[in-house]
């Protein structure tokens, strides 16, 4: 049998005939990245391959890269391998790596969710033999509920503080759960205020023509008392800073999958834990592996063991794959 | 159920006591008196009969959700509780219901009196027809273990509220083994209670740690020095011919520490003592270890109350004959207390604390340090013209006590926390050199900030070596400074030893493992303090 067009380094996801690394976590020649997420976008690579959509994002967190831009669907030829990008659907410009040789053809997904949020693109499912996988909700107790469902009660939060004259502040990653939140809101209910590290990407995909509302940033000098009734997004990290407590009496709340789980809910102390999750749940992982058609399939980053033994017990032939993915930012409870 | 439902969530979102104590007092004010019973039961640790088993449970939820039981089984220690787990699980039922919360118990009661087969059905309906959280409440009902972040104390200060009643007086009616089966909302809260005054404890006055060597109080004559033993603060009332004792959350532990039954024999009518509650092997006290087991039962095994006896070590005074001593110097109150105190016998399960006579500072830091052999946690230093104060008043009242032991360990297995902890890796393994071998000799689980726990659990995916299970082992980079109160002989430890209270003081990103501590450093150490 000839060698898998796909081969699992300590570098990273590599296509030996095509000689680049999809997503790769130490430095290499080629790298091509399936989102701006830091622990998929990570510095020091020569070359960048990712979709128009997602570079500027990339430009403006590593800086001065070498890159180049590919539509979703457009193929690419590298050494006799063709590259696809494809939506995912995890954040704005997110996308899935398809890798195909003479009829055998795989496909990485990076981060993503199949449920439409209104603003990044629609996840797509691709056909392939051998899926790589990342199963970061990946147990059956991870069921989302209706967007729509959430952004009622995140509203009805935000009016309820609103209507008492106070502050609500969010907590969210600057780079995607900032905007899929900004675009749940109702802004209607009050002014939208933003931490300088959300308002820079905000501006970003505003330019790139992201449906985003109308936000102001907080600045050292804002007259904090004319704008209650806020709802202020900032980086978790911020929440409990010097920088929150000019909001006083602020109720807090923040966003994420884990916030499925009254334990971590309790943990992060905020007053509430709204479960708003880019990445996909339990069936939507289960559905998305279905629609590829693949018998091969190989999770990453998640509860991979757990997911992976499902797999084999319902068909597939599943083999975990150990990465550097997660461990910050969006799909990473811990780090906020 | 609904309103219980909302009652939970309420007090689940927050972490302030009083938003707990208002939601509670809101559902006292309005619920029905079978829904207020049954709460005021369930925060006070009653419930109803097991009616499933939690293996029956799991196999039902297990089918209802349509996954392979060991998928179940997986995610629960990744939730941290089964109850949870499998509100989780269950598909939505589509049905709702707006019986109250005593149908639901009483659907519970009377599960267990019909036979196995007919339960499952019932429990699937029940299923259907509750929402999540109304879910969840419901499995916690049939788990137990009904802890929300609702003290039986809080509970009855939202019942204090909400009624208009003493909390002490409450706190008394609440004793005792009633069931909401036995009694009624009028009779248990409503009627009249003769003792509820002659329960009535004073407030604590608690110490404040001693930061730096004690030279800055001044004159050492102005100062009582006693030891500061390792078990619970607790106030003993002798009033009426009967004994109450309370602990310093202000809780009627009385029917606990069957112990002090005796006492009313001893001691004459109108005594208020303030003291230390400890395991006692008839000379000393047998460590907070074998307190621990006692503590959270309401109803005290012959064989436990055997093994851990407990006595008061009385050292303050604040009543005596009825009369309230807390404005009197405390060597006035110590002085009586002695007198009070001194014939008494054994079996009254009552002694004094001793005070530690010292001429200077140094010679006190001395007696300090060799509180561990005292079976102590350090000392007490308590001004001698000072009244009994309320609270936490700073100024009269402190406790110095020991540095803790500390040991520079090698970090070899990792695992991840559940509950409030998923997802994190924070339960280690910890281990000293032997010649070349890593010999493990302690977990630890608790220490670190939230920021450091993140920043290992990342380095622990990157660095697992093996996997046992949840265990893994990691490469043995990381030095941490381990902090423990006490060091024993332990067999069942392939070290030999076993640390009391042992966490993470401090990562030491400074040191290589090699600089680890040795076993024959430990072995030095469990030769000193052991
Ligand atoms: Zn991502
Ligand atoms: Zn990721």
């Amino acid at each position: 049998m000839a060698d898998p067009l796909l081969t699992f380094t300590d570098r990273g996801i590599y296509c030996p005939r095509g000689d680049f690394y999809i997503d790769p976590w130490r430095p290499v020649d080629r790298a091509v990245i399936t989102h701006g997420h830091s622990d998929h976008a990570r510095p020091g690579h020569r070359a960048y391959l990712a979709t128009h959509q997602a570079l500027p994002v990339m430009r403006h967190r590593l800086g001065e890269i070498t890159a180049q831009g590919l539509d979703y669907g457009e193929t690419l030829d590298i050494g006799g391998v063709t590259v696809s990008l494809h939506p995912a659907g995890h954040i704005p410009g997110s996308a899935q790596v398809r890798v195909e040789h003479r009829g055998e053809v795989w496909v990485v997904s990076g981060d993503y969710k199949t449920t439409p949020d209104g603003l990044c693109e629609d996840f797509e499912p691709v056909q392939c033999q051998h899926f790589v996988t990342e199963c970061t909700f990946g147990l059956p107790v991870f069921k989302w509920k209706p967007q729509a469902e959430v952004a009622g009660e995140l509203n009805a939060w935000w009016a309820e503080q609103a209507a008492q004259g106070g502050f609500a502040m969010l907590g969210a990653y600057s780079l995607g759960k900032a905007q899929r939140l900004l675009h749940m809101l109702d802004p209607g209910i009050g002014p939208i205020l933003t931490h300088g590290a959300v308002e820079a990407t905000n501006e970003i995909l505003r330019g790139q023509g992201y449906d985003l509302p109308m936000t102001e940033q907080v600045t050292p000098d804002m007259d904090v008392k004319s704008r209650t009734g806020a709802l202020i997004i900032a980086p978790p990290s911020a929440l409990g800073s010097q920088w929150a407590r000019r909001f006083k009496g602020a109720s807090t709340g923040f966003a994420s999958g884990w916030m499925r789980l009254r334990g971590v809910r309790r943990r992060r102390s905020t007053d509430r834990g709204f479960v708003v999750s880019d990445h996909a749940d339990w069936d939507g992982l289960l559905e998305a592996i279905k629609s590829t058609m693949a018998e091969n399939i190989y999770p990453t980053h998640g509860y991979t063991d757990i997911f992976a033994r499902y797999l084999n017990e319902i068909g597939y032939t599943a083999r975990v794959v150990p990465t550097e993915f997660g461990g910050d930012e969006d799909d990473q409870e811990t780090a906020a | 159920m609904k309103d219980f439902a909302a009652l939970f969530t309420q007090i689940d979102q927050t972490t302030k006591t009083s938003v707990k104590t208002e939601a509670l007092a809101a559902f006292f004010r309005k619920a029905n008196d079978e829904d207020k019973l049954w709460c005021i039961a369930l925060f006070s640790g009653r419930r109803p009969k097991r009616a499933v088993t939690t293996t029956q449970l799991r196999e039902w939820a297990a089918e209802r959700a349509e996954v392979p039981l060991w998928l179940l089984e997986e995610s629960y220690p990744i939730v941290g509780d089964l109850a949870e787990t499998i509100a989780l699980l269950l598909p939505e039922g589509g049905e709702t219901s707006n019986e109250s919360l005593s149908f639901w118990v009483k659907e519970l009661i009377a599960l267990s009196q019909v036979d196995l087969d007919a339960r499952k059905p019932r429990i699937l309906a029940a299923w259907d027809r509750l929402d999540a959280t109304e879910r969840f409440l419901f499995n916690k009902l049939i788990t137990g273990g009904f802890r929300v972040g609702v003290s039986q104390k809080l509970m009855t200060r939202a019942l204090a509220l909400a009624t208009g009643q003493d909390e002490a007086v409450l706190a008394l009616k609440l004793m005792g083994g009633w069931t909401p089966q036995t009694t009624s909302y009028h009779a248990l809260i409503e009627a009249d209670s003769p003792d509820a005054d002659a329960s009535r404890p004073y407030p604590f006055y608690l110490a404040h740690p001693l930061e730096s060597a004690p030279d800055e109080l001044a004159a050492p004559q102005d100062w009582q020095a006693e030891w500061k033993w390792d078990g619970i603060r607790g106030q003993l009332i002798l009033r009426d011919g009967a004994q109450y004792l309370w602990s310093r959350g202000e809780e009627l532990i009385t029917d606990r520490f069957p112990e002090f039954a005796r006492t009313v024999d001893f001691l004459p009518p109108g005594t208020v003592l303030d003291g230390e509650i400890v395991t006692w092997d008839g000379a000393a006290p047998m460590g907070f270890s074998t307190l621990q087991p006692r503590i959270g039962r309401k109803t005290v095994p012959k064989k436990l109350l055997k093994e851990a006896p407990v006595i008061l070590l009385a050292y303050d005074l604040l009543e005596v004959g009825g009369e309230d001593l807390r404005d009197r110097p405390l060597h006035e109150r110590r002085a009586r207390l002695d007198t009070l105190l001194q014939d008494i016998p054994p079996e009254a399960a009552v002694r004094p604390s001793p005070v530690i006579r010292f001429e200077d500072w140094q010679s006190l830091a001395d007696t300090r340090d060799t509180a561990r052999a005292a079976r102590a946690e350090g000392l007490m230093l308590k001004r001698l013209s000072s009244p009994y104060q309320i609270g936490r008043k700073k100024g009269d009242w402190w406790k110095w006590k020991l540095d803790p032991l500390t040991v520079d360990a090698v970090m070899i297995y990792a695992q991840q926390g559940h509950g409030r902890r998923a997802g994190l890796f924070t339960d280690f393994t910890f281990a000293v050199w032997k010649g070349n071998e890593l010999v493990p000799f302690t977990k630890a689980y608790s220490g670190l900030t939230d920021a450091e726990f993140g920043q290992i659990t990342t380095w622990v995916r990157k660095n697992t070596l093996e996997r046992f299970g949840p265990v893994r082992r990691v490469s043995p980079e990381h030095v941490f400074e381990i902090a423990f109160e006490g060091i024993q002989a332990s067999p069942r430890h392939k070290s030999g030893i076993a640390l009391r209270f042992p966490r993470m003081a401090r990562w030491r990103h400074d040191k290589p493992p090699q600089e680890a501590n040795t076993l024959k450093d430990l072995q030095d150490m469990l030769a000193l303090y052991g």
